[in-house]
């Protein structure tokens, strides 16, 4: 057994930051693991399968407290947003939240983000290693005048999965209420919250932003409904690649572009046709004459997954790209992979092969995602 | 008589006359969790003391098994192939991986015995 598994057991450095939920998920018996500089669990008692197939089937709750809260507002906070990421936020309504892209001035993506308009200011997610940076980025890009704030005070809870909206009726009308991508701010089981109806699984859910003080109460609450269970990173991880999502820092990263990244959607019509954001030039002129190479889902053949990394050789020999996310789809019982290809063989249906360890494994390009979303219906 | 010893890999050695039988420990499954893919190596194969032979994936990470000491495959473990769950529901039986028959016999009583293996998995 190679080192993986003693990383997994070892407990982890003092200095990692915690979440206000550790004490609960040691109660519930945890496996704690050190991610983005904080302590969070990876799986509980049931492990990744379980949980990953009851998310699917029921509901489960993630603590991804980790993540980056910010908020800015003032006068034109919206169009001051616009000179930063790809995406209209100023055809952006109060009550709506958008996915979003930091870029830098080459196009190459500094963040993945979620923008929500609370009708007084907006609200900002951002992925935990990178939260600091996008601060930083984000502020020296803004004009004077406007308010952008941190809030490392706040937890952030996801609630997944078809029974999610059923837990939220009786916790929290207003929220059930929600289309998908709709936010609210409105007390669930009596602690305020913001709440958007989003999630990073594929599934119908909710993302709730609650003061550090109140998540135990909250995440106690959610977990006393039926059909909640709490489930970890991994399960995270396994539902979002079957959902076809990109994980920063794997999927994407300053070296890709949102066109290569088959994010071109993010890009509002407007944006294409003013430009005006950081890396328009890269963009927009890929928008026109395609990409060089493009994320793509693929199938393997036989049962072995490809992991990050794996090169994809084309079937007359040549170097098509390399494996970004793959493993084992528990829904599908079957290996999935996510992965950048040159864009001759980027079509699905097309034939490649996956180079694992020292065998060569067919593969097929798929259209992502892999296992359908199930959003709720508008 | 046979009797087994262990690695500081977390693999198990069963040995019986000159052919040994290599699985993974129940904390390495356990560390593990879901085990959804076992490559084994194919008969015949000569493998020298420590070399990765075999690899066991569960949905979180992919890891190697390596040969606890030399010596040549003599035959793998079909069965853990087509259901690898077998591997965490019964790792120190029919959960093995491969069979090997040692070059030096002599070299298994160089392995950790239980209670070596036992003080080694409380220190982790």
């Amino acid at each position: 057994m190679a080192e993986p598994v003693l990383n997994i057991e070892a407990d982890p450095p003092d200095e990692l930051r915690t979440t206000p939920l550790d004490a609960l998920h040691r109660r519930l018996g945890a496996r704690m693991v050190p991610f983005a500089g904080y302590s969070l669990p990876v799986q509980y008692g049931p492990g990744v399968l379980a949980e990953h197939l009851h998310t699917r089937s029921s509901a489960s709750l993630f603590d991804v407290s980790h993540m980056g809260q910010f908020t800015l507002s003032g006068d034109g906070a919206a169009a001051a947003l616009e000179s930063l990421v790809p995406g209209d936020f100023q055809a952006l309504a109060p009550g709506r939240q958008r996915y979003t892209l930091l870029l830098n001035d080459i196009g190459g993506i500094l963040d993945d983000l979620m923008v929500a308009n609370y009708g007084d200011r907006l609200m900002i997610v951002a992925n935990a290693s990178r939260k600091d940076a996008d601060a930083h980025h984000i502020a020296q890009g803004l004009p004077s005048g406007l308010s952008f704030d941190q809030h490392p005070d706040r937890a952030l809870l996801a609630l997944q999965g078809p029974a999610a909206a059923g837990v939220m009726e009786r916790l929290c009308p207003a929220a059930a209420a929600l289309p998908f991508m709709g936010v609210a701010e409105a007390p669930v089981g009596g602690i305020s919250a913001w709440i958007s109806r989003s999630g990073y699984t594929g599934e119908d859910g909710f993302e709730i932003s609650v003061a550090a003080a109140e998540t135990e109460a909250l995440a106690t609450q959610l977990l006393a409904e039926p059909g909640v269970l709490p489930a970890g990173l991994g399960a995270r991880d396994s539902l979002r690649l079957e959902a076809g999502l990109c994980l920063y820092g794997t999927d994407i990263d300053e070296l890709t572009t949102p066109v290569e990244a088959d994010l071109a959607w993010t890009i509002g019509k407007r944006r294409r046709a003013e430009g005006g954001f950081a890396g328009a030039t890269v963009v927009l002129d890929q928008l026109k004459t395609g990409p060089h190479r493009l994320r793509v889902g693929l199938r393997p053949t036989g049962k072995a997954p490809a992991r990050a990394k794996t090169p994809i050789v084309s079937t007359d020999g040549t170097a098509a790209g390399d494996v970004t996310s793959g493993g084992f789809s528990p829904t599908l019982g079957a290996p999935i992979a996510m992965g950048y290809v040159r864009r001759d063989v980027s079509a699905p249906g097309t034939e490649l092969q996956l180079l694992v360890r020292d065998n060569i494994l067919p593969a097929q390009v798929v259209s992502l995602p892999f296992v359908p979303h199930r959003f709720a219906k508008a | 008589m046979t009797e087994t010893r262990y690695t500081k890999d977390h693999e198990w050695v069963r040995l019986d006359g000159a052919v040994a039988t290599v699985g993974v420990t129940d904390h390495a499954q356990e560390a593990l969790g879901d085990v959804v893919f076992v490559e084994l190596p194919k008969p015949g194969r000569e493998v020298t003391d420590g070399e990765a032979c075999a690899v066991v994936e569960s949905v979180k990470a992919a890891s190697d098994v390596y040969a606890p000491l030399a010596g040549r495959v003599t035959e793998a473990n079909e069965a853990v192939v087509d259901d690898p769950a077998l591997v965490n529901r019964a790792a120190h039986g029919d959960g093995w991986f491969f069979r090997m028959e040692l070059s030096d016999p002599a070299g298994f009583a160089a392995l950790m015995d239980e209670a070596a293996y036992k003080a080694l998995v409380d220190s982790l």
